[in-house]
């Protein structure tokens, strides 16, 4: 089995977390830069964030047989506070990078006139650099929310094809659906959605433009939910192509449109998206991946 | 994406050659729209110029960074461009401390940095083959610095890579 995280912040999580992301089948990972558990206070607290996305994060999954890929944004927490707003003009140079596969996460969280100018500023920049965009939907407020994350796409121009709507649940699943935007769901121990519920879900909407991440974080979360969720499927009766199209052909699809997208061609892309490169030789390619001596030290010098 | 590929890496040379700073939006692009050794070729057409590379650098990922380092000897720079490859050996990246210790960091570094330099990548397991002049910069103290990591190694029960072996 092979699975693609969309959406997991791993510069939160151990060295361990990779290793048992391998075991699981995990092969393709995107992170999107958020906020951390502190907030930042100024523009050269993104700047290094940006480059360990950019450099040592990447580095340090293909170590453990992992790709890594970033989507950059200034959050919408982070939006509110003068102080970091600016970094907004430091994005374009960072958008150009060859592993940043989308912009995000933008999106609402308070719903502030604040976030809104970042958000609309940053699906401008989305178009002129031809990626897609990862969209937060808020936690509080989440229905309203997600209806003006909506209607602030549509006004924007962006194709619904080239944006993924993220955090969603029984109550917003529905108006994403019809928006023809992508859709992504978070599973969590406690909180956001569940493997069980993810099941339902799939039955009553199906495979398509479905997208399923662990969201792991500094938070209480769980970078093996993703694999948690195909073994849901399967015992729910789904097929394996089923669990192949939502956990690695869907997120392969959506970042590929950036033409930025590099996975292990053992293990199949975006565009061969039917045929099946076959999940145990798959795996052997990523083990030989962390054999290859470029991505191979995890010692200190 | 509407252009090209293969006009991609003359277009943009042209580009840089008017205007140095032309370089700072075309460099991160391009590898993945001009092909391999596009870089290089920008690089190149920047004639020594410290500042922009300096800030290149600076700005850079990974790749750019090592596109950099390993065309830093061709660049006319003398030494003046040595800071760059002292940053790159503070990274825990090996592809970068490798690339550090190439040509120009061969010819430039000092002696205590190109020491620990060699010793960073026998601890990063980086095949000595890899640094450049080593035969002509090996002196009395970095034997000792190896001999004295061997004499750690073998202490602790572990191998001592062959490479150190035959430098000791």
């Amino acid at each position: 089995m092979r699975i693609f995280d969309p959406h997991v912040h791993m510069t939160s999580r151990t060295t361990d977390d990779y290793r048992r992301m391998y075991d699981a089948g995990v092969r393709a990972v995107v992170e999107p830069a958020f906020w951390l558990g502190q907030p930042r206070t100024n523009v050269g607290s993104f700047l290094d964030y940006f480059d360990a996305l950019l450099g040592w994060e990447p580095y340090r999954a293909a170590q453990h047989g992992i790709r890594h890929h970033c989507a950059l944004a200034l959050n919408p927490k982070e939006a509110n506070d003068p102080r970091c707003a600016p970094v907004l003009a430091e994005l374009p140079r960072y958008l150009l990078k060859d592993s940043v596969v989308a912009v995000g996460e933008v999106g609402y969280d308070s719903m502030t006139p604040e976030e809104e100018r970042a958000f609309e500023a940053q699906l401008a920049l989305a178009q002129d650099n031809d990626l897609p965009v990862l969209v937060h939907t808020p936690h509080r407020d989440k229905a309203e929310g997600t209806r003006r994350t909506l209607e602030v796409v549509r006004a924007a121009g962006l194709p619904a094809g080239r944006v993924l709507v993220d955090h969603l649940n029984e109550l917003t699943v529905g108006m994403v659906a019809d928006s023809g935007c992508w859709m992504g769901f978070s599973i969590y121990p406690d909180t956001k959605m569940d493997p069980g519920r993810m099941v339902t879900l799939l039955k009553e909407y199906g495979t398509d433009r479905m997208l399923v991440n662990s969201a792991a974080d500094w938070g209480r979360s769980d970078p093996l939910k993703t694999r948690e969720v195909a073994d849901a499927m399967l015992a729910a009766g789904f097929g394996e192509d089923d669990v192949d199209q939502v956990l690695w052909r869907n997120p392969a699809a959506f970042y590929g449109q950036s033409g930025r997208l590099h996975l292990d061609p053992g293990l199949g892309s975006g565009s061969e998206a039917g045929s099946e490169a076959g999940s145990e030789a798959g795996s052997e390619a990523g083990s030989e991946a962390v054999q290859d001596y470029a991505g191979n030290t995890i010692r200190r010098g | 994406m509407n252009e090209p590929a293969r006009e991609w890496p003359a277009s943009a040379v042209r580009q840089v050659e008017a205007d140095p700073h032309a370089i700072h939006r075309l460099f991160p692009q391009a590898e993945r729209r001009g092909g391999p050794g596009t870089r290089r070729a920008l690089l190149r057409a920047l004639r020594g110029d410290l500042a922009v590379i300096r800030s290149l650098y600076e700005a850079g990922d990974s790749g750019e960074r090592l596109a950099i380092l390993t065309a830093l000897h061709e660049l006319d720079l003398d030494g003046t461009a040595v800071a760059l490859v002292e940053d790159a050996l503070r990274t825990n990246d090996a592809r970068l401390v490798a690339a550090a210790l190439g040509p120009y960091g061969s010819a430039w570094l000092s002696d205590h940095a190109y020491r620990q330099g060699v010793l960073k990548c026998v601890f990063m397991s980086i095949p000595l083959t890899a640094v450049a002049g080593l035969e002509r910069r090996f002196d009395a103290e970095l034997a000792r610095m190896l001999a004295d990591y061997a004499a750690e190694l073998r202490a602790a029960g572990r191998p001592v890579p062959a490479d150190v072996l035959e430098r000791i």
